[in-house]
């Protein structure tokens, strides 16, 4: 191929697009020298100082929950990493909460029954379109207000304690046993495993199918349970027990959290159902027909046709949700919730370094984003339909 | 005449309250060649898939190969590993090759070992001269491709009987020719066919019997080159008109 | 096989199971055991809630801005009284309470400009013109200070008008940009192109909070010492930059879908780019994503909700102020709460509709 010969004129196609760039990078370049400038300037006015030492100080606020251990001695990095965890906890769970309410709304919404669809409609378009922070807020209320107070706390389940103050529930007590426990289930899921790649061997050899899913979860239950003999079968719960004033004892989660999860969910839920219904309708009827025209249950339909061409749709925008249901969980500074966003204002406030909160912030969610974009184009490209 | 291995026995179906089939009567031999014309809307589609199940009827019996078409799931099933079907806009599994489309349900209806599929499939491509496509998608064919492609995975069920759906109707022009000659050798090899189309010029060649359809009910059927040459009723000879004209 | 010529059938009524109310009872209610089953928990439900939810909000509500009433309900019925006594404080947030007409005819004429903007018939110059008239005439009537208005700063702005003020202006605002970022990312130039994507990616990496406190704490340090900048404003540039770059996307994938032929065909003719772009991709690029724009419309008009964490009265801010400082009606929370909710469902319900509807009506425009 000829090198491409340059003209370097006033008027060909490539000085200009040079010329154009440069102006571009050189009006950016100066509005950022600009601000920074101002910045700078700003903060000296103020006395304000500068630069990210002030992480190693003292925090010098008490944080409302936390998984691990943080007193108000501790260094203001470690408070950010309080915050988040528990971002990525009411995450975490927000997520798994959301996908199996959305999936089986989006689910209903295709449902021949009548008042299955119509309900599961409804509740897309009511919760669909409303503020999520308005719907937080709601939920902090009835936590907060409706609830009775701890002394008299709403024993729904055995072992469940509803009040004000929370949710209390038994959690074990950390034994020996549970870590015999948690390598027999270990051991249960690899034997699953090799059962299930001799399984698929003997069934291309043969043609005859032999089940797949109930042994799975037969090997991992009874792989658990002989690890859990094993162990001693330690059956101590730390179960809370209420008495007089309040209930002590057994794992518990705080009003801010449940308000921040139960609303993120229903929330995100309502678009998550929007995804999976139109994943389901976008696989065309046809599919339907000539898996059904040649013989294939509809159990076999839907688990070699329909599943795989319809999670190549849902998938994408799915993780994309799970990203708004994160980002999303920053609103908990509006309940009280000590999540990144929370702790972070907290710190502002407190030091006046906006410059430094507001970058640590935006820095750990764009890498969030960054990761799950990554991850996402790897499985778009790795199990995108092949076109011509 | 030994037993028909497809019976309509005044079969008639609606569409909420649209009267979609009329009291059809058809008995179909085995190894007869049928072909179905007809304006839009006249039915002629809904009539075979009726015979694999694929649309409810509400009045009437219908017998496949001994088996009566009600709403028993595994009455169905049975029926369907006997019956192929070709449909218009060929159906192929996008995420799927051209083999595994293949090789798919002889594996999980028949419970055929995995390399015996393959070899039946193999067989089956080359029948259809598409066997080097063995390893691609389906949407990187052109359309006549496909279509074979999905002539051959019906065969691959080795069916009794192979319903066609308008197979040539969403090809380009330069296509037809391909899918008919392989239309055509199927129809020497001694399978029950029924075939909706409006190709006159296979139903000349290849049909025993060709079925005029108009507003729900069979108005006309005859040998093809009686039904061609003496159409006997008035719809007949204004539909012929219409197609034969160029 | 003899030649045959059949006798004509006459249609037939459908027989009894496949039509009328009893077919239908069958298909969608009772279709089989599972469905019989789901039909009876719902109904089930159904009619052990809702007589109680009725009986709440409605049978035993007191609507008269009673507070003795209300408190004598003790929770068994709605205290819609508490709509009755505060909804003037948050509809309008501290506007004085004398000169609230002022916002009242704002707002109607920006949901009258809306609802014209929907208006295909009307789309034309002259919108953008009309639109430019009546945010003149909205800061005129709000600001005060002219036609002998008395002068309202815009810290008492609030409630519904500045929910609508921040949702218009900044998806307004954020329009112009969102095209030029878009041109920008399809852009040949790797330096613009570069630029563009930073931005988009940045902004939709992370949350709306983040670019509010930015906006809030930020902001007054990138401007010079001595000069202060309305929080008002602040906030707006925040939001705009925010709905500038998921609109930037939404414009992109119009963008995509123009086919190639159309630039080379321009090109061709001999336009230059920027005519390329203004007369022949964008009105089409921008005519196709018409709903999706919309959407961005309406999660806009949802995220303006956010603005009372940095302490900005719109909608949902008003109402903590009308109730938050008020012990005798702040135990009624929970129905401001839902009148709030019900005035944002029922906007952002009826943007949706006529969203679906205008995708429906491009699709059958666009069919051949």
């Amino acid at each position: 191929m000829a090198a491409k010969r340059h003209d370097w004129s006033w008027r060909s196609r490539a000085t200009r697009g040079l010329i154009y760039q440069v102006l571009a990078v050189a009006a950016i370049t100066a509005v950022i020298w600009f601000l920074a400038h101002n910045t700078l300037e700003n903060m000296r006015v103020r006395g304000i100082q500068s630069g990210f030492g002030f992480f190693a100080q003292p925090a010098g606020f008490d944080i409302g929950e936390s998984i691990f251990a943080f007193d108000s001695a501790d260094p203001y990095w470690k408070a950010f990493l309080v915050g988040l965890s528990n971002t990525l906890r009411a995450a975490v769970v927000g997520i798994v909460l959301t996908t199996i309410l959305g999936t089986l709304i989006g689910i209903g919404r295709l449902s021949r029954n009548f008042l299955v669809r119509n309900l599961c409609t409804a509740y897309v378009e009511l919760f669909r379109n409303i503020p999520v922070l308005l719907q937080l807020l709601m939920w902090y209320f009835v936590l907060n207000e409706w609830l009775p107070p701890v002394s008299d706390a709403l024993n729904p389940l055995p072992g469940i304690f509803l009040s004000k103050s929370g949710m209390a529930f038994p959690i074990p007590e950390w034994e020996h046993g549970h870590l015999v426990t948690i390598v027999g289930m270990a051991l249960g899921i690899a034997t699953a495993w090799f059962y299930r790649r001799r399984a698929r061997a003997a069934f291309e050899r043969t043609g005859v199918a032999r089940p797949m899913l109930w042994p799975v979860l037969v090997f991992v239950a009874v792989g658990a349970l002989l690890g859990w003999v094993a162990g001693g079968a330690p059956t101590a719960l730390e179960l809370p027990v209420r008495n007089d004033l309040n209930v002590s004892g057994g794992g518990a989660v705080t009003p801010e959290f449940l308000a921040v999860t139960i609303g993120l969910t229903i929330y995100t839920a309502s678009f998550v159902a929007e995804i999976v219904r139109s994943g389901i309708q976008s696989v065309p009827w046809g599919q339907t027909e000539a898996a059904g025209a040649l013989g294939l249950s509809r159990g076999q339909a839907l688990k070699l046709v329909l599943l795989p061409q319809a999670l190549r749709v849902i998938i994408p925008p799915l993780t994309n949700q799970y990203l708004n249901l994160t980002k999303n969980s920053s609103l908990a500074v509006a309940v009280g919730y000590p999540d990144l966003v929370s702790i972070s204002n907290t710190t502002l406030n407190q030091t006046g370094r906006a410059v430094e909160c507001i970058t640590v912030i935006m820095a750990v969610y764009l890498t969030l984003s960054l990761v799950t974009a990554a991850l996402m184009n790897w499985y778009n490209s790795r199990s995108a339909i092949k076109e011509r | 005449m030994s037993e028909p291995i497809i019976n309509f026995e005044k079969v008639s179906k609606w569409y909420g309250e649209f009267h979609v089939l009329r009291d059809i009567d058809l008995a179909v031999a085995k190894g007869e060649r049928i072909v179905i014309c007809g304006p839009s809307g006249s039915g002629k589609s809904t009539l075979i898939r009726c015979i694999n199940a694929l649309e409810e009827y509400q009045e009437g019996r219908l017998t496949v190969d001994g088996v009566e078409i009600t709403d028993d799931v595994k009455a169905i099933e049975a029926v369907r590993k006997e019956v192929g079907m070709v449909f218009q806009q060929f159906n192929l599994f996008p995420h799927l090759t051209v083999l595994e489309n293949l090789t798919l349900a002889p594996m999980w209806v028949g419970r055929v070992p995995k390399k015996e599929a393959e070899e039946r499939a193999m067989t089956q491509l080359a029948r259809v001269r598409i066997a080097e496509q063995a390893g691609k998608y389906p949407l990187q064919l052109s359309g006549g491709q496909q279509q074979r492609v999905a002539i051959a995975r019906s065969l691959c069920m080795t069916p009794k009987i192979m319903l066609f759906d308008e197979p040539t109707s969403a090809l380009d022009p330069e296509m037809i020719k391909e899918v008919l000659d392989v239309m055509i050798e199927l129809a020497g090899m001694g399978i029950t066919m029924l075939c909706v189309t409006h190709e006159m010029g296979f139903a000349r060649s290849v049909a025993d019997r060709v079925i005029f359809m108009d507003q729900g009910q069979i108005v006309e059927q005859n040998t093809p080159a009686e039904f061609f040459a003496n159409p006997k009723s008035e719809r007949t000879r204004d539909f012929l008109s219409k197609i034969l004209s160029h | 096989m003899d030649a045959a010529l059949h006798a004509p059938v006459i249609a037939r009524p459908a027989p009894v199971r496949s039509a009328g109310l009893l077919a239908w009872l069958r298909a969608n209610l009772f279709a089989d055991w599972k469905n019989a089953l789901a039909t009876i928990i719902v109904v089930a439900l159904i009619t052990r809630w809702l007589p109680e939810i009725v009986d709440w909000a409605f049978v035993r509500s007191v609507t008269r801005p009673d507070n003795a009433a209300c408190r004598a309900l003790d929770h068994s019925g709605a205290c819609w009284g508490v709509i009755a006594e505060k909804y003037r404080l948050i509809l309008f947030g501290r506007y004085p309470f004398d000169e609230q007409w002022r916002p009242l005819l704002a707002t109607l004429l920006m949901v009258v400009m809306l609802v014209a903007s929907c208006t295909r018939v009307l789309w034309s110059r002259w919108l953008v013109v009309a639109w430019l008239a009546v945010l003149v005439v909205f800061f005129a009537l709000m600001r005060g200070g002219i036609a002998g208005l008395t002068p309202v700063e815009t810290a008492r702005w609030g409630g519904v008008p500045l929910t609508m003020l921040l949702s218009t202006l900044s998806i307004a605002a954020a329009f112009p940009i969102a095209v030029l970022v878009a041109l920008g990312r399809r852009s040949h130039l790797p330096a613009i192109r570069t630029l563009c994507i930073v931005y988009v990616e940045l902004i939709r990496g992370v949350p709306l909070i983040s670019v509010l406190f930015m906006a809030s704490f930020m902001f007054p340090l990138f401007i010079p010492p001595g000069i202060t900048v309305d929080v008002l404003v602040r906030v707006l540039v925040g939001i705009t930059l925010f709905a500038a770059a998921y609109l930037a996307e939404v414009v992109r994938g119009g963008l995509q879908a123009i086919p190639k032929g159309q630039h080379e065909a321009a090109a061709a003719m001999g336009l230059s780019y920027w005519q390329t772009q203004r007369k022949i991709v964008l009105p089409q690029a921008l005519r196709m994503v018409v709903p999706s724009i919309m959407n961005s419309f309406i999660s806009t008009f949802k995220d303006t909700s956010l603005v009372t964490i940095v302490s900005l009265y719109d909608l949902t801010g008003s109402l903590a102020l009308a109730l938050g400082g008020d012990a005798d009606w702040r135990q009624f929370y929970m129905e401001g709460y839902l009148f709030i909710a019900a005035i944002y469902w029922t906007f952002c319900f009826a943007m949706s509709r006529y969203s679906q509807w205008v995708e429906r009506h491009l699709r059958v425009g666009n069919a051949r």
